[in-house]
């Protein structure tokens, strides 16, 4: 190479060598992360403390009643006998929902078309009470289906789960860590690394030469790169091994995709470093902005379709945005190039974009 | 003649303070200029204009023959810059820094490695070669980062403030290594706040407030003094400094070490007055003696 790149990617290595308590940080922090994360992100619920009130006392009602009690997803924290007993369990948070079954259930199962019972549940975390709700309805639905058996049978719905049977979220939460932590990691990454310079001085003593600042910009984010895809391989094989996501699609794909994002999320560092002087701002910059959009306006955990629309605008300038189809698309659909390529060739261009405005932005003086 | 430097109507201001005051400079080739003023002068950044790293408000200079506005890459390649603040990489060693810099202005490899050596053996710094930055003493790191800004054989040097920091004996090596560079040719304008440092330049120019107040040889800026100059020589000076300062006959009175610097206009008068001031202290014995004004009095002089 006949410029000054070369010069500035080895001083670089031989700075991420000799600092190991860095190289610790870089490697650490994402698998902390990760088994966090991982574990602690979920939003499978199991032994769903549940009362049962049986005015009926009939054949039927112990029927129902039994739906909940060889179940792996509801426990029975109380045989109730009056509905006034239901608020203060409630209240002290002994059962998150109660089951009644008003006196005549069975008799009308037999006499009329249908038969109805009351679900109370505890509505104060809105995201349990979906998945109670869900549960409860289910549990209720295959009762009503064993009903229908006998006679000629309603429309009967048999869902079938594709690339997720389980519904495990580890499977869909583990996938979308690894878009967070490399935003994360790759923005502050190349973002300190600048700003440092800046910090003690060297910037000043490496303008006076006659680089210029693409030089300093590639031989500053080439490096990094690397650094970048051995964190992404880490990542990933802690996805595999402890988590047991599974990667049904190619992991070369996988690979050269990823090296797109982090490509854009280091540019974004970059962009970051521009601008910022010291450490500190660069890594409070790098951190609020990749962290809160890469989990609120990626699709990470919450679908984008159900944003506002202007919150929807705002999330395709998120790269992670982009990253998760593929890691998803990837890993769990098994999904080839053929289906990527949009969501690659954006990563690549808002990468491009922040990399020119970067070095446009960056002047070769102190006075930026 | 040729001038290295060349500045005309220099205007450089930060918000609302200004740092140089049209300040005019020129610098010929093969001489070591001394800009010598205290902190807050200008000094830093007239250099850092120089090298493109302000942008001046207003005012011209020329580098080499080469626009500062318009041809700051030629001029990079030609200059060397030393920043007040040591600015090598200190986790990297004293070769590898060398190294680095050579790689940055594109010595050619062949060339690179006869040229380490030199420096290292010039610098004495060739025994600490695989020591890193970090580790090294406050002389040896100006040496280093002297070395490094050498690396290119700039035919233009800038210095900031070189010996700050420094102690006695190394100052004194950074010096004869500057006056080698000076004999080879080399162009220097060094920034000093030492009047000592300022003497072993060709000439010397006063910065203050921005503007240049006196430039001429070191042999010749003692003629800028306007008055008449006393030293006086006793035990209690500062009681004495505090007493001459009554006298209305004296017009500045300086603390030089343990010495009292007295000026004025009138020979006899600024007598009379001595030993008016010196009678009311009530010392002892005192000596005071007619003497040649040195560059630092002179600089006093022209400050107030």
């Amino acid at each position: 190479m006949h410029n000054r790149i070369l010069p500035i990617i080895r001083k670089e290595l031989i700075h991420i060598l000799r600092d190991p308590r860095s190289l610790t940080i870089i490697f650490v922090l994402p698998t902390v992360m990760i088994l966090l994360f991982g574990f602690a992100i979920t939003f499978d619920i199991k032994d769903i403390k549940i009362a049962i009130l049986d005015q009926d006392r009939s054949q039927a009602s112990r029927q129902v009643a039994e739906l909940f009690t060889n179940n792996q997803y509801f426990k029975i924290a109380a045989d109730l006998t009056n509905r006034g007993q239901i608020e203060p369990l409630m209240m002290d948070r002994t059962i998150v929902a109660a089951l009644v079954i008003p006196e005549g259930f069975g008799a009308d199962l037999v006499a009329k078309p249908a038969a109805s019972l009351q679900v109370l549940i505890d509505g104060s975390n809105a995201n349990t009470a979906t998945v109670v709700t869900n549960y409860i309805t289910a549990a209720l639905a295959s009762y009503t289906m064993d009903l229908n058996s006998g006679l000629h049978a309603p429309v009967v719905v048999q869902p079938r789960i594709w690339y997720n049977p389980d519904l495990d979220s580890t499977k869909f939460i583990v996938p979308g860590l690894l878009a967070v932590l490399m935003m994360m990691i790759c923005a502050m990454l190349t973002s300190i690394t600048i700003a440092r310079e800046k910090e003690t001085g060297t910037m000043e003593q490496i303008l006076v030469s006659p680089i210029r600042s693409y030089e300093i910009i590639i031989g500053k984010v080439l490096p990094y790169i690397v650094v970048a895809f051995v964190v992404a391989s880490v990542v990933l094989a802690f996805a595999k091994i402890v988590f047991a996501v599974p990667i049904r699609g190619n992991l070369l794909l996988l690979a050269a995709l990823s090296l797109v994002f982090i490509y854009a999320s280091l540019s974004l560092g970059v962009l970051i470093s521009s601008k910022a002087r010291t450490q500190q701002v660069a890594l409070m910059i790098s951190l609020v902005g990749t962290l809160l959009p890469s989990i609120l306006l990626s699709g990470f955990i919450f679908p984008l379709f159900a944003l506002p629309k202007f919150l929807q605008a705002l999330s395709y300038a998120v790269p992670a945005r982009y990253y998760l189809v593929i890691v998803r698309g990837i890993m769990l659909k098994g999904i080839g190039f053929e289906y990527l390529y949009l969501p690659t060739l954006s990563l690549f261009l808002f990468g491009t974009l922040l990399l020119m405005i970067s070095m446009k932005n960056f002047k070769t003086n102190l006075e930026g | 003649m040729i001038f290295d430097i060349e500045i005309n109507d220099l205007v450089k201001t930060y918000h609302e303070v200004t740092a140089v005051d049209h300040l005019h400079l020129q610098v010929q080739r093969g001489e070591m200029l001394g800009l010598i003023g205290p902190d807050g002068a200008g000094k830093t950044s007239t250099l850092r204009i120089l090298c493109g790293l302000l942008k001046a408000d207003a005012g011209e200079c020329l580098v080499g023959g080469y626009s500062v506005t318009k041809q700051i890459y030629q001029i990079r390649a030609l200059v060397g810059y030393m920043p007040q603040r040591f600015s090598l990489y200190p986790d990297l060693t004293v070769a590898e820094n060398l190294r680095f810099f050579a790689d940055l202005f594109r010595v050619p490899k062949a060339e690179r490695e006869t040229r380490l050596e030199r420096l290292l053996q010039f610098s004495k710094l060739g025994p600490f070669s695989n020591r890193r930055a970090q580790a090294l003493s406050g002389g040896m790191k100006q040496k280093l980062a002297l070395s490094c800004t050498l690396i290119h054989t700039p035919q233009i040097l800038l210095l900031d403030e070189p010996t700050t920091g420094v102690d006695p004996v190394s100052r004194r090596e950074f010096w004869a290594i500057l006056k080698d560079l000076r004999d080879q040719g080399v162009t220097i304008l060094v920034t000093t706040p030492y009047m000592d440092e300022a003497a072993r330049c060709d000439r010397v120019a006063f910065i203050h407030k921005g503007k240049i107040l006196a430039l001429d040889t070191p042999e010749k800026i003692p003629d800028l003094f306007s008055g008449i100059l006393y030293e006086i020589t006793c035990d209690d000076f500062v009681r004495a400094a505090n007493l001459l300062k009554e006298e209305r006959d004296i017009a500045s009175v300086q603390i030089f070490g343990d010495r009292v610097h007295v000026s004025g206009g009138d020979d006899c008068k600024i007598r009379i007055a001595i030993d008016n001031a010196m009678g009311r202290s009530g010392v002892a014995s005192f000596e005071k003696n007619k003497i040649r004004a040195s560059i630092e009095d002179v600089f006093v002089d022209l400050m107030r």
